[in-house]
């Protein structure tokens, strides 16, 4: 594990590091920086982000990575032009919140999405209009403020590429993240 | 030893990442001209073929970009400045003006150009100009030269010489390039496998405010061309976006989500005096500042749907500004303060529009349906903007009377949030 987290860290210093070499160019122009997320090598998120919680085999985290368990659903979706949480994922909702309220530790980040229609900007707002309801629908069930964040992705990172109905339904959507996932 | 083994594959890596991104040239393609154009003669530089490309080769194709010119064929001739051209002969020909010049050798490889610029009618000199470079600076040399012509021949000043900000996403790959007003000369400020948007100029020219999502949501940077070094300016809890420099480049607009939903903000350059400058129960965005520094132009949805507005920097006397349509966004001062491009929504078609602040009547100026992003240069004469053709993004620009149509584009990529430099000093 130490190895692996050592070639993370070298890994990220190579990258960043791009950031104070300024290119040389003739014609005097931008320098490049490069931000590879740190996605570039993947890691375990549970060792690399929650310090003595692999003490356990029982691992609250462990459930997350669990594809079977109920918690593995992370997506809430919405309707056109609106920022109503639908009763359908109430049950989704109260099974998350039981969960952050279980493990005080853990932290939540839910991006929000809009479809690509329109203003850049206008619609990371109305992503962060979805991001909120659900953080809302999560502190209302008692989940302290300051263990979520909800932040917005707006048009940037569709789920689904086309420009049909059913894609910007798949894109107008907030979902969540957990410690260690982003 | 392991120092020096990380620096060298520091360079390479760093160099790999580099000459990957040197090749996303926009090529421009004019697809509409102005209804008057200015017939104009450039004659070829006496001298020039010492260069690597003629000068005045640059100096027609700018003029002639532009929409504004008509240029009259002048043959193989090379004219040079130190004489008085034949401009009766021009003037028959139909030239309005004529531009002759030449290119001296200096020592140490410069080059000194001087050229001339006629009124074949009156038979005057409208202005003389000498200029040094090296013999890489051909490029820049001709856009200083087109812009002294267009000048001394509309009255406003040229923008050859100027930069464009824009982002290029290649598969995953997401590059934030600047390269000549031109599309030449293309070279990538960030490249990123997270998105970057809103790319905003300083107004000295030196940096670029931008969002960039790769810290897993939108935060708020300042990049230094020269440097690379950049800098954040807002990464509060929650969202930080849409970046606008007040005019005297202190002090930056912003929309932070840290109090609730997205609501403008005030911050300084280096991130410190966050000021809320409005509140709204709905969502305030894309802020813009005019250049006279009395307003702040944005978008709000406080009414119902999204629409124009304006507020004071110090936050007072909000106003609406737009009261037709369902969906009226991303309001953009001309730099004159007169009119304002946005984009305007009917019947599904997104396009741009500009409103004329005094009547506040609103005209549509492009024939394309997914516009987004305008952007005037800095003359106010032209309006870049983002749309999509055949799936793809494009860059295109329309003149502020509809009429000059451009379209930019970059092969096998999608290119869009344009942002046009301002005047070089």
């Amino acid at each position: 594990m130490r190895k692996l987290l050592a070639v993370t860290a070298l890994a990220s210093a190579l990258l960043a590091g791009c950031g104070s070499t300024p290119m040389s160019s003739d014609q005097a122009g931008a320098s490049v920086e490069d931000r590879n997320a740190t996605s570039t090598v993947q890691t375990p998120p549970v060792q690399t982000v929650t310090p003595g919680a692999d003490g356990g085999s029982l691992s609250p985290l462990a459930e997350l990575q669990n594809p079977d368990s109920p918690l593995s659903r992370r997506s809430v979706y919405f309707d056109f032009d609106s920022f109503v949480l639908r009763q359908e994922f109430q049950p989704l909702v109260e099974l998350h919140a039981r969960f952050l309220l279980a493990n005080a530790s853990v932290r939540m980040l839910i991006q929000g999405n809009a479809d690509e229609r329109g203003s850049r900007e206008y619609n990371l707002a109305l992503g962060q209009k979805r991001a909120d309801a659900l953080r809302r629908g999560l502190t209302l069930l008692g989940v302290p403020e300051d263990q979520i964040e909800s932040v917005s992705l707006g048009e940037e990172k569709p789920r689904c590429i086309d420009s049909s109905e059913d894609c910007w339904a798949e894109n107008r959507r907030a979902d969540m993240l957990y410690s260690g996932e982003f | 030893m392991k120092h020096t083994l990380l620096a060298k594959t520091l360079f390479l890596v760093c160099w790999l990442l580099a000459s990957l991104a040197a090749h996303a040239q926009l090529a421009i393609e004019i697809t509409g001209a102005g209804a008057n154009r200015i017939p104009v003669a450039i004659a070829r530089f006496a001298g020039e073929n010492a260069l690597p490309a003629a000068v005045s080769d640059v100096v027609r194709s700018d003029l002639l970009r532009s929409g504004l010119f008509n240029l009259i064929e002048t043959g193989p001739q090379a004219i040079g400045e130190d004489s008085l051209p034949d401009l009766t002969n021009f003037r028959i020909r139909g030239a309005d003006a004529m531009l002759v010049g030449s290119v001296t050798e200096l020592e140490g490889k410069r080059f000194e150009v001087r050229f001339r610029l006629f009124d074949t009618q009156r038979q005057t000199e409208l202005g003389a100009l000498a200029l040094r470079m090296s013999a890489t600076q051909h490029r820049a040399t001709g856009h200083r030269i087109a812009d002294f012509v267009y000048e001394k021949l509309t009255g406003l000043p040229g923008v050859f010489s100027t930069r464009i900000a824009y982002v290029v996403k290649t598969g995953k790959r997401y590059r934030l390039q600047i390269a000549d007003a031109d599309g030449e000369n293309p070279q990538t400020a960030l490249a990123s496998l997270e998105p970057i948007i809103s790319p905003a100029w300083s107004p000295d020219g030196s940096k670029l405010a931008y969002v960039s999502f790769e810290a897993k949501k939108p935060v708020v940077y300042i990049h230094s061309l020269a440097t690379g070094l950049r800098s954040v300016v807002a990464n509060f809890k929650g969202s930080n976006s849409a970046p606008a420099w007040s005019p005297d480049g202190e002090r930056l607009a912003v929309v932070l989500t840290k109090d609730g939903q997205s609501q403008l903000y005030t911050v300084n350059a280096d991130g410190s005096g966050v000021r809320r400058i409005a509140s709204s129960s709905g969502i305030d965005t894309e802020p813009s500042w005019s250049s006279d520094g009395q307003w702040i132009y944005f978008t709000s949805d406080r009414g119902g749907s999204p629409q124009l507005y304006r507020v004071a920097p110090d936050a007072s006397n909000l106003q609406r500004i737009s009261f037709s349509g369902s969906y009226n966004v991303t309001p953009r001062p001309s730099p004159d303060n007169r009119s304002l491009a946005f984009v305007t929504r009917s019947d599904g078609r997104f396009q741009i529009a500009v409103m004329d602040l005094a009547s506040r009547q609103v005209t549509i100026l492009t024939d394309t349906e997914r516009d987004e992003s305008p952007s005037f240069a800095p003359n106010g004469r032209m309006i870049l903007y983002a749309t999509e053709i055949g799936g793809r993004g494009v860059l295109a620009a329309v003149s502020s009377d509809g009429r000059v149509k451009q379209k930019l584009t970059v092969q096998e990529a999608d290119v869009r949030e344009p942002a046009w430099g301002p005047l070089s000093r």
